[in-house]
């Protein structure tokens, strides 16, 4: 109960946060000063955000360097694809999420079971392998229709339907973090060995975070899909997976504060630097570099945007542990 | 019947051979700069893309031959080599390796988009040198350019084996490899000796930069993106860190496409390759040469 009560002033802190944010939204909306353009600025930003913190939860909380995000997204996009044209309802859509989320699972479990035995580059290799793998698959498949992809998807994901995922995943990811499971995979990060003498199955524990950050990755998946309306297997190729490693390290790996404010920060830019053509990516590559080299932690670090801190400030003797 | 399946056969371990020594240069690179400093170089694909444009502009400018234009490929993929390693990599040396990886894609990035904006990213026709001449060996075609590649390739290889093993520089990566304090302990020079492991590895993309113009006939910005990730595959495959291993992996994917291709599934090769990745990484977590060899570069 003392534990509810202390958290309860934090939880009512995000949530105030979250409902303001999405009304301060709408009524910019309404004032016509957010037009279509920063509205489709934000959806990306909001589909990047799911992303990063999902793989920032594998990479930066259960330490598995996975490069294949970009494969269990493509299961999301499809799956929503395939039967939103095929019923065409709120409901299909909704439907077609789950699916997509189920079907993440289960290849999230057939690659992560062999594949997590390995560590470090040879995990990410593996995994970057998988996701090529299954973005073959799709590639050559009838239903997907083929390499051309699937056109005329029928659009669902609307920025309120984004906003609330984006607010409901961070809220799992976050309290999935901070919960007896998230210490379990921070402990297998920092030591493998130690934690498994502490009674932690790190196999599992491993292959909990890699389902979780699949899980969520097909969401945003089915987002996109619906969103943009067209698909295709060259989306979700290599570089897809390594656009949302780059918000994840830009951020600070361990810090989901950090995936949000990369995130925006990386959208804000793409948009900014629409005007430059070809000199956009040179722009973006070289920005990259450049922040890598002076802040080679991140943005953040490994810090955290927490309430607790800002309302308990220094006094952290009296602090009830959570 | 027996004799036109051994044709196709012989026809398809050429191909993949060719194909193979491209991936076996790559994947020295690949597999040096791992052993040393840890970092998968993402950039190294695109030094490759860079040594098949320097060939395309001098054969076609300075008309040089083709001799010229593989060994000034392979100076301009070794400055270009130590640039990228002093002015970025450099200074994450003691950064986590994430960051150092994500440096290495920004510079990827970085040659791709900017070669993109200064020539355009349409294909160009690499000039064909060397005229080629088709043989005829017991009903399998082999052409001089594929010879040439395999020849040239083997020749690279059997250099660069040499240095590692019997020069004092190649002494000195092989000691960095092992332990970098240990071996700035006794007096070798860190940064000289990695700036070196870079000049090695990057020339030996130069190199395939031009041999796969000759034999694809066309380069393009983005051309070192997918080789380079195979090539990494490749060095993984042998074991990363070992110079033959990379070798052998490099042939051995190359095979594997061809074979894959050649048996009418030419939409699933990719996949071929990253599903025998994954089954050599879960038997041999540490590649096929990984374990045998201690000694890494």
């Amino acid at each position: 109960m003392t534990i509810l009560k202390a958290n309860f002033k934090y939880n009512v802190s995000w949530l105030i946060i979250m409902v303001a944010g999405f009304y301060l939204m709408n009524t910019l909306m309404l004032m016509g000063i957010i037009d279509s353009f920063i509205e489709n600025m934000l959806v990306v930003i909001g589909i990047n955000i799911i992303l990063a913190t999902g793989l920032n939860l594998v990479i930066g909380f259960a330490g598995q360097f996975s490069l294949g995000h970009a494969g269990f997204m493509a299961i999301g996009a499809y799956a929503t694809a395939i039967i939103t044209t095929n019923s065409a309802t709120a409901g299909g859509f909704y439907t077609s999420i789950v699916v997509g989320v189920i079907i993440a699972i289960i290849a999230a479990i057939i690659v992560g079971v062999p594949t997590l035995r390995l560590r470090g580059d040879y995990l990410a290799i593996a995994t970057m392998g998988a996701a090529e793998i299954i973005r073959i698959i799709i590639n050559n498949l009838q239903i997907t229709n083929g390499p051309s992809g699937m056109f005329n998807i029928p659009q669902f994901a609307t920025w309120p339907v984004v906003y609330i995922m984006v607010c409901v995943t961070t809220i799992l990811i976050a309290n999935f973090v901070r919960s007896r499971a998230g210490r379990a995979i921070k402990s297998v990060r920092e030591d493998e060995i130690a934690a498994e003498s502490a009674g932690i199955n790190t196999t599992n524990w491993k292959l909990a975070a890699f389902v979780f950050g699949a899980a969520t990755a097909a969401i945003a998946g089915s987002l996109d899909a619906s969103y943009l309306q067209t698909i295709a297997p060259t989306n979700f190729g290599i570089m897809e997976s390594i656009s949302i490693l780059i918000i994840v390290v830009l951020g600070g790996v361990g810090s989901l504060t950090g995936s949000v404010v990369a995130a925006v920060v990386l959208g804000i830019l793409d948009t900014a630097l629409q005007n430059f053509g070809t000199l956009r990516m040179v722009i973006y590559a070289a920005a990259l570099i450049l922040i890598m080299i002076f802040k080679p932690t991140g943005l953040l670090g490994s810090h955290e945007l927490s309430f607790k801190h800002l309302f308990s400030g220094t006094k952290r003797k009296g602090r009830v542990r959570s | 019947m027996e004799a036109s399946t051994l044709q196709t056969f012989f026809q398809q371990l050429i191909n993949g051979l060719s194909l193979g020594s491209i991936y076996a240069l790559l994947a020295l690179g690949y597999t040096m700069v791992y052993g040393i400093i840890k970092l998968i170089n993402f950039a190294h694909g695109d030094i490759y893309m860079l040594g098949a444009f320097w060939g395309y502009y001098v054969i076609n400018f300075w008309h040089f031959n083709f001799l010229f234009a593989l060994l000034s490929a392979m100076l301009v993929g070794a400055v270009a080599g130590v640039i990228i390693e002093y002015f970025a990599y450099r200074p994450l040396r003691h950064a986590p390796r994430i960051t150092a990886l994500i440096t290495a894609i920004g510079v990827s990035f970085l040659l791709e988009n900017g070669m993109s904006y200064l020539y355009g990213s349409t294909p160009r026709d690499f000039p064909q040198i060397i005229e080629p001449v088709n043989y005829h060996v017991f009903g399998v075609l082999i052409s001089n350019i594929q010879i040439l590649i395999l020849v040239t390739a083997c020749l690279l290889m059997v250099i660069l084996q040499v240095i590692i093993k019997k020069t004092k520089m190649g002494k000195a990566m092989r000691a960095v490899s092992v332990d970098p304090d240990a071996a700035e302990l006794v007096g070798i020079n860190l940064n000289r000796t990695i700036s070196f492991t870079f000049a090695l590895g990057s020339s030996m993309a130069g190199a395939a930069g031009v041999l796969i113009g000759l034999y694809y006939n066309s380069i393009d910005p983005l051309m070192g993106m997918t080789p380079g990730i195979k090539a990494f595959v490749a060095a993984v495959v042998g074991g990363i860190g070992s110079v033959p291993g990379a070798s052998i992996g490099g042939f051995l994917i190359g095979l594997l496409e061809t074979l894959v291709q050649s048996v009418g599934l030419s939409a699933y090769k990719d996949a071929a390759v990253y599903f025998v990745l994954i089954v050599i990484l879960l038997v041999l977590p540490a590649g096929i040469f990984g374990k045998n060899i201690k000694e890494k570069v």
